[in-house]
């Protein structure tokens, strides 16, 4: 299903603008990923999607050109996974799964083919006659996801499904979800605050912040052109070079460095990944703390820039904290980008 | 060192027990003997009982059809307003909460010469039974929103029915599927508490009743004064049968809430 968003807005009751409007086009099977910090208005926006909140007057949702606006709910034939999954106490795996397709006035003898397909997808058959309340959390989040999806929603909505599991788990159920996903082949927006688990899982990714979606494209693209020093920071934690641009150099206090193209009244940023150590570099810095992470070391510099900078450094040593190192960045690795508001 | 303390404690259990039970013991002894001031040489009898019966069944049917009504009213007034309240938790609802607790602070007195003031004047109401309905209805009232709300207030109910609805289901199915199954210990408590109560009412009852209108407690206080004593203690006999099992059944239910609450 093409789901098409136009001026959406929200304003609580108590004057929170939760969301400023807001335009976005999810095409059919694609899944999309809002990301962004806590606050920024995720929730609201895919409540506003699933019918469980109004949007201010003016908004328009259409489900492949039908206009659901006013629809309730209940009526707008979609599945949804909360946060704290929602099951349902009162029921076994099997009811909460059949609830929707029961919903559906489907007959007894088709439901339970249906929910027979559906547990067998998710890998839920030992568990089909227990209580929701003798499952572990990934199990009641595999529920949750069977549950949505069972009656064939036109959209699946989900928000933030694995930040109520443990972080070792979360991995493993990201991949999962992610298949998952893609074997239902259904329209998702899926809300997230971690950018891991929205590059693993979306298509593209809508990187929303203050009520605004600033940026929307496919994880590579976000990563390569962020619009906003925000967006580089949120994808990929690109750190602020702070410095004085002149002509096409970056002059930091611990040396300066070439740069691509123009950047005067820009600022500039760079990613741990694309800094170097190198004897030969153009800027002098002062190692911190050495991380040793396995594939690679994590170094904490500092006097180079007025913030501290991350490089991560491959090889088979490190240098010691409190030694002076130099540093190179490529200078098509510097990223140019307009002047935040407020950092 | 810990067998002389246990020692005293296990007495001053007993005696407890013994001090509650010994009256109870003894009244139920009084409706079975023959004569009471004789004692028990003068023999067991069911006489008194079926005297009870005889004079009273009225009052015992009468009492069961009033807490069966008063079960149903609280029922269908109680859960839909225990889940209003809990489905919009605020100042509004706070202060609601405790309007509904009202009557447990006013003497049941005070609360039947209102009702009298107010009503005492309508004849087919006043001697109708649906009158005294009316009274153990307030009186019963808080206890079933009170029990209903505690359960529900324990649940993420507002999450629950979004998920219901996302699932299709309208509001009033997402009230007898999801609300009502999921308050259930709370509703079969409250439930119990309502029925004990209904059938124990005296200070109320007793100012609303009529003549042909006396409920079992009342028709207690009224064996007590005109009959003789095998007769009013047989009377409390058939009270404690009714009302035992209600009481077990009612910690029995809570206990249930309680756990369904962990
Ligand atoms: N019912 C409400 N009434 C008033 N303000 C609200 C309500 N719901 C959300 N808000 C406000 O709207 C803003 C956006 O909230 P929202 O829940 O959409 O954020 P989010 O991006 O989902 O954050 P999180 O990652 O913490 O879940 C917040 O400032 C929040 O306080
Ligand atoms: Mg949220």
């Amino acid at each position: 299903m093409t789901l098409t968003l136009t001026n959406i807005a929200k304003t609580f009751p108590g004057g929170t603008q939760a969301l400023l409007p807001t335009d976005l086009e999810i095409a059919r099977g694609e899944i999309v990923s809002l990301l962004g910090p806590s606050g920024c208005g995720k929730s609201t926006l895919l409540r506003i999607v699933a019918g469980l909140e109004a949007p201010d007057p003016g908004a328009q949702i259409r489900f492949d050109g039908e206009d659901v606006t006013r629809q309730p709910v209940e009526q707008r034939r979609i599945g949804m996974v909360f946060q704290s999954y929602a099951l349902f106490p009162n029921m076994s795996v099997r009811g909460n799964i059949g609830y929707g397709l029961k919903m559906q006035k489907l007959t007894k003898a088709e439901v339970d083919v249906r929910v027979e397909e559906v547990i067998a997808l998710c890998r839920l058959e030992p568990y089909a006659e227990r209580p929701i309340t003798a499952l572990s959390g990934g199990q009641r989040q595999r529920v949750a996801l069977a549950r949505a999806i069972a009656p064939r929603p036109r959209v699946l909505l989900l928000d933030e499904p694995l930040s109520a599991l443990d972080a070792a788990l979360r991995g493993e159920l990201r991949d999962e979800l992610a298949m998952l996903l893609r074997r239902f082949g259904t329209t998702a927006i899926f809300v997230t605050h971690d950018q891991n688990e929205a590059m693993a899982i979306a298509d593209r990714v809508a990187v929303m912040n203050q009520g605004q979606v600033v940026q929307i494209g496919t994880p590579e693209a976000l990563y390569r052109k962020p619009a906003t020093g925000f967006v580089a920071r949120f994808v990929g934690d690109a750190m602020r070079l702070q410095g004085r641009v002149e002509a096409d150099q970056l002059h930091l206090d611990g040396g300066s460095l070439p740069l691509v193209g123009a950047a005067e009244g820009h600022a500039t940023y760079a990613r741990a990944e694309d800094i170097r150590l190198n004897a030969e570099g153009p800027v002098a810095a002062r190692v911190e703390t050495v991380t040793f992470l396995g594939t690679h070391y994590r170094i904490a510099l500092s006097g180079a820039a007025p913030g501290p900078l991350f490089a991560l450094h491959s090889g088979l040593s490190a240098p010691q904290p409190g030694e002076t190192v130099r540093l190179s960045i490529a200078p098509e690795a510097i990223l140019i980008l307009p002047e935040d508001e407020v950092v | 060192m810990k067998t002389p303390t246990k020692l005293i404690a296990l007495i001053v259990t007993l005696l407890a027990c013994a001090f509650l039970l010994i009256p109870i013991i003894q009244s139920v002894q009084a409706g079975l003997t023959v004569n009471y001031f004789r004692g028990l040489s003068s023999g067991l009898t069911l006489k008194w009982v079926g005297e009870v019966w005889e004079l009273y069944s009225g009052s015992i049917f009468l009492s069961i059809r009033l807490a069966l009504a008063c079960l149903a009213v609280t029922l269908i007034l109680g859960v839909p307003a225990a889940y209003a309240l809990a489905r919009n938790p605020g100042r509004a609802s706070r202060v609601l909460e405790e309007f509904t607790s009202l009557p447990l602070a006013i003497p049941g007195l005070a609360l039947a010469l209102a009702l009298l003031q107010l009503y005492g004047t309508y004849q087919g109401f006043r001697t109708n039974w649906s009158f005294i309905l009316v009274g153990h209805v307030l009186y019963t009232l808080p206890f079933m929103v009170r029990s209903v709300l505690s359960v529900l207030a324990t649940i993420d109910l507002r999450s629950l029915e979004e998920g219901a609805a996302s699932l299709g289901a309208r509001p009033a199915r997402r009230f007898v599927d999801i609300v009502v199954p999921n308050a259930l210990p709370g509703i079969l408590a409250g439930a119990l508490t309502v029925v004990t109560l209904s059938i124990g009412e005296f200070n109320l009852t007793w100012m609303l009743h009529t003549p042909y209108l006396k409920t079992l407690p009342v028709g207690l206080a009224d064996s007590y004064a005109s009959m003789r004593l095998e007769v009013a203690s047989a009377y409390t006999l058939v009270f404690f049968v009714m009302i035992v099992p209600l009481l077990m059944a009612m910690q029995w239910a809570s206990a249930r809430a309680q756990r369904n609450m962990q």
